[in-house]
């Protein structure tokens, strides 16, 4: 997230309410490392990256609803037995990112 | 007030100073924080602060391993048991390393150097020009430089070679005998990790004559990619910037590549 630094710093002068999304696991073949990071704002601003490009407007959607219920939690992409993991990487990959506000 | 970890965080990186951020990602105190910076100077020691952590084990094993991963910078997910044990998986943590941009130190402010810097600059890194001539090593010349220094390069390299590291890379363009020698020889007395000199096939081997005449033996002699670069064929001083800071990266990932010092056919592609 290091490269989001002045985008979390400008949002949080402005008051603006901001969702931070980490990759913090990978599995196999994934686009980006543990430490990518995306930042969504309350107005659907987006700063970062977590992938490619395969699964950033589904952790928008996440962050979105994070911001609205306060809750952080960990998502999982990539190639599952389980239909719950609609959203893929077309690279057989999976990758975890944990959402949460960015209030600290 | 008291300022936000956050804000602390952005401070130590903004400082130049190695940090790690440890966050509860399941498990229990989800989004409790740790926040690992390293101190001004060695000496000082790290400072550590900690927010929602109920169970003080569990603080105590976590901040045990955030100072660990401050060098060599490490990113990813432990699991705890109760209490901070190493056995179970009641908890799990990610820990984020924050380390400051590698270096690369180029050696003589010719054209290749203000190709190279800009293509260093584009990967990360922070850079310096070095030459002992005024008249060549301006920021004017160098804009995409971090620095541009006017000193003989085995002096600055001997002055700054304690802080390099594996990650950082000194890149030696002079191709004149004069300076490249004793840069080389400075930057051996390193622990950089990588050390690249530019020239011909001739110049080359005549350099490492003088090297071994100035006391390099093999086994240093071998931590020298010259001549410097992938074999790719490149013409402008531009390419060449692109096969340098691919042989940089390849020699940090370990992967095999076609590097010039391997091959003994023309070093610049041939046009059409």
């Amino acid at each position: 997230m290091q490269d989001l630094l002045d985008d979390l710093r400008r949002w949080r002068r402005a008051g603006t309410r901001v969702a931070l999304a980490r990759v913090v696991d990978v599995d196999g073949s994934a686009p980006r490392p543990a430490g990518a990071a995306m930042a969504v704002s309350e107005h659907g601003e987006v700063a970062g990256s977590v992938s490619g490009g395969c699964v950033e407007g589904a952790v928008v959607t996440t962050a979105l609803e994070v911001l609205e219920s306060g809750e952080r939690r960990v998502v999982t992409f990539g190639y599952s037995d389980d239909e719950a993991f609609a959203v893929g990487l077309t690279c057989g990959g999976t990758v975890h990112v944990f959402v949460e506000p960015f209030d600290w | 007030m008291a300022p936000l970890l956050s804000e602390d965080l952005e401070a130590a990186v903004r400082a130049g100073r190695p940090a790690v951020l440890a966050t509860a990602i399941a498990g229990g105190a989800v989004g409790a924080k740790l926040l690992v910076t390293a101190g001004d100077r060695p000496e000082s020691g790290p400072t550590v602060r900690a927010d929602g952590w109920p169970d003080r084990a569990l603080e105590a094993a976590v901040r045990r391993d955030a100072t660990a991963a401050l060098t060599p910078a490490a990113t990813g997910t432990r699991r705890y048991g109760r209490e901070g044990r190493l056995d179970g998986d009641d908890h799990t943590v990610f820990f984020e390393a924050f380390a400051p941009p590698p270096r690369m130190i180029i050696v003589g402010a010719v054209d290749f150097s203000a190709a190279l810097a800009r293509v260093a600059k584009v990967l990360g890194f922070r850079v310096t020009v070095c030459d002992a001539r005024p008249a060549f090593a301006t920021t004017a010349r160098f804009p995409a430089a971090d620095e541009v220094v006017v000193d003989w390069p085995d002096r600055h390299l001997a002055a700054v070679g304690a802080a390099l590291g594996p990650r950082d890379a000194v890149c030696v363009l002079t191709h004149d005998a004069k300076f490249d020698v004793p840069a080389v020889v400075a930057a051996l007395a390193t622990d950089v990790g990588y050390l690249g000199a530019m020239g011909s096939r001739r110049t080359t081997e005549d350099r490492a004559r003088r090297l071994r005449d100035a006391g390099v033996d093999d086994a240093d002699l071998a931590r020298l990619m010259a001549p410097i670069g992938l074999d790719l064929g490149a013409r402008t001083p531009e390419e060449t910037a692109v096969a340098i800071c691919a042989e940089v990266i390849a020699h940090q990932t370990g992967r095999a590549v076609p590097s010039l010092r391997a091959s003994d056919g023309p070093i610049h592609g041939l046009p059409g």
